[in-house]
């Protein structure tokens, strides 16, 4: 380590723990948090508020894995919102056609718009920020059209298989928690062990040079954004099952809360790095929060978005100046 | 290089800078052509007053947009003004404008000093503030819509001045200034460059952090003028709704102008018939009954059509 050299530098200690803090500040955060809410709020350890949390967090989640990987392409995908409520109604309409078209609707028409940002912003030299904001009012006008200009909620059955993928629990557990804990595994996997997240990585730390390398940027663009509109659309329909219906005013400004909790979570804007635990610890602090300033319960829900937003900024203010 | 092919070249380069106003044009003869009742003084003026608050924004967006920034904040100091309004309304509409504009300008200097201090993307530096914004200026108003009575700042809203509401002819105003500050000052041209270059601009001494802060700090005023412009025209202040998405309109608006989202160049003159262009496609779509639901996919059509023209070719 180079610090040690220079005579003002911090003691190698100091910059040993500044490293631990810098790659894992949000996870230290979250322990203290959690430590401190349960101490606090007798109610805010009880296995119901636990799974309640758990089941919160786990559509988010869901949505973020998916961001993640767009991020770390040095992209950003600003459609997530408006195909997480797509997903939900499309999931809806389909349950009357039985479990299989209730999940593969949503999954195969939310993929294909994610297809189309992604071959838009890899093959044209569009913005991600412009096209994912087209296909964020497209993916709403759509999910207008098929709702009767929504007027019409789809209600799903209440005995049927669909339903219990988002009501079923395994010990008090919704199901919606153990997919969302298989795609973190999966994803994490996925970016970390083979060929395609290395492509991912190095798409982002530095476009150029990759395609000189010969990295399948082009191809790796296309399958992050068709990966993160699908795992919207599976948001969706999840959501859809456990309320039993398709919401068509759910999902606004989703696409901020996934990627505020992927800053969070340490992964890097400009691209080129991040984590997918990273991203769920973030899901997990900004659950933790809410949960906290629904348990004080005198506090005006209004200030929800307030501490959300202060919580973001110390955040990343911390992160950049740990980075120096 | 061939005749034929510097042609198709020169072609294309002339339709990326002047695709808007071609569109503009386009849309104005086919609604003089197609659609009852446009082509009146009326109907004009309903289209302004509707464009002035999206118009005011979206010049502040463009200079943050020509530092190669975003300002996703826009719609949440919008909120901050309205929520304000009401607070000094006691002490006369111009104490309650003047401290509403202080608080778009303090947003904006807050929004600048991470970007250019702290360094934070301004992506994230300002989404802080649209998460926080509002709900901000929810607790200032205490979760309320407040009726307005105040007839002087009513007047803002309604008046007008040789027949031009008072709304489209600040809007107006602004547009100028804001095109002469571009093109005409220092300070301009440092803003371009920094967008152009940061640390080419940096190394050549420029004085990049003020510029920056600058910059947002004029993008929050005006986001400020144009929420206490929508707040009279509403007659209430509204935080919860008031200026709710304003940032996705502001930030097509200037795409669709030709502003490039990569930096370095801004401009006005494309940023206001950006706007007006979106502001005539919505009002043709809604006078020919198209529902919700297809307007809203037609918009996104034609966001991509404008990008895709106006690209930059690698």
């Amino acid at each position: 380590m180079t610090t040690t050299l220079t005579k003002s530098g911090p003691t190698p200690t100091k910059a040993a723990r500044t490293k631990v803090l810098q790659r894992q500040g949000a996870a230290v955060a979250l322990v203290l948090m959690v430590a401190v809410s349960w101490l606090v709020f007798p109610r805010f350890g009880s296995l119901d508020n636990l799974r309640d949390l758990a089941l919160q967090g786990s559509f988010l989640a869901i949505i973020a894995i998916g961001m993640t990987f767009v991020i770390i392409t040095g992209g950003i995908d600003l459609s997530v919102g408006s195909l997480y409520a797509l997903g939900g109604v499309l999931a809806a309409w389909g349950s009357q056609y039985g479990f299989l078209a209730a999940l593969a609707l949503p999954l195969v028409v939310c993929g294909l718009i994610g297809l189309v940002n992604g071959l838009l912003i890899a093959k044209t030299n569009m913005a991600p920020f412009i096209v994912t904001l087209a296909s964020l009012l497209f993916a709403r006008g759509l999910l207008l059209a098929i709702t009767d200009e929504g007027a019409n909620t789809y209600k799903i059955d209440g005995d049927s298989a669909f339903v219990e993928l988002g009501r079923g629990t395994v010990a008090g557990f919704g199901y919606p928690i153990f997919v969302a804990a298989v795609l973190a595994v999966l994803g994490g996997m996925v970016l970390n062990r083979t060929n395609f997240g290395q492509n991912v990585f190095a798409t982002g730390g530095a476009e150029q040079s990759a395609v000189l390398l010969g990295v399948p940027v082009a191809k790796t663009k296309v399958l992050v954004y068709t990966m993160s509109g699908t795992l919207a659309g599976l948001a969706g329909a999840l959501t859809a099952a456990y309320l039993q219906s398709g919401v068509t005013v759910i999902g606004v400004g989703l696409e901020l809360d996934a990627i505020a909790v992927v800053v969070i979570g340490g992964t890097l804007l400009t691209g080129g790095m991040g984590t997918i635990l990273g991203t769920v610890i973030g899901v997990g602090l900004i659950k933790v929060i809410q949960n906290v300033i629904n348990q004080i319960g005198t506090l005006d829900s209004n200030y929800q978005s307030v501490v959300s937003g202060v919580f973001l900024l110390v955040v990343v203010v911390l992160q950049r100046i740990l980075r120096r | 290089m061939t005749l034929t092919a510097s042609r198709t070249a020169a072609r294309t380069r002339w339709l990326q800078d002047n695709g808007v106003y071609v569109a503009v044009a386009a849309l104005l003869l086919f609604n003089a052509l197609f659609t009852a009742n446009f082509l009146t003084v009326g109907n004009f003026t309903t289209q302004l007053v509707q464009a002035a608050p999206v118009l005011i924004v979206a010049l502040g967006m463009a200079l943050v947009i020509g530092t190669e920034g975003v300002d996703l904040s826009v719609g949440a100091v919008m909120a901050l003004a309205a929520a304000i309004i009401p607070l000094y309304l006691g002490a006369g509409p111009f104490m309650a404008i003047t401290m509403a504009l202080v608080v778009g300008a303090l947003a904006g200097v807050f929004n600048g000093f991470l970007v250019a201090k702290v360094g934070i993307q301004p992506i994230v530096a300002t989404l802080a503030l649209l998460v926080g914004g509002r709900g901000l200026a929810l607790v200032i108003a205490d979760g309320q819509l407040v009726q307005l009575h105040d007839p002087a700042f009513l007047a803002l809203g309604t008046d007008d001045v040789l027949g031009v509401p008072i709304s489209v002819l600040i809007a107006g105003l602004l547009a100028l200034v804001i095109a002469g500050v571009t093109n005409r000052t220092t300070f301009g041209r440092q803003l371009v460059a920094i967008g152009g270059n940061r640390k080419a601009a940096t190394l050549a001494g420029l004085p990049v952090n003020r510029v920056l802060v600058g910059v947002y700090a004029i993008c929050g005023v005006l986001a400020a003028i144009a929420g206490v412009l929508a707040t009279s025209r509403l007659s209430a202040s509204d935080p919860a709704d008031m200026g709710l998405l304003m940032e996705l309109s502001a930030i097509t608006a200037v795409v669709v102008g030709g502003t490039p989202l990569t930096g370095g160049k801004v401009r006005v003159l494309g940023t206001v018939f950006g706007v007006i262009l979106m502001q005539l496609v919505r009002a043709t779509l809604i006078k020919h009954n198209l529902p919700d639901s297809i307007a809203q996919m037609i918009q996104a059509a034609i966001i991509v059509a404008a990008v895709y023209v106006a690209r930059e070719r690698r």
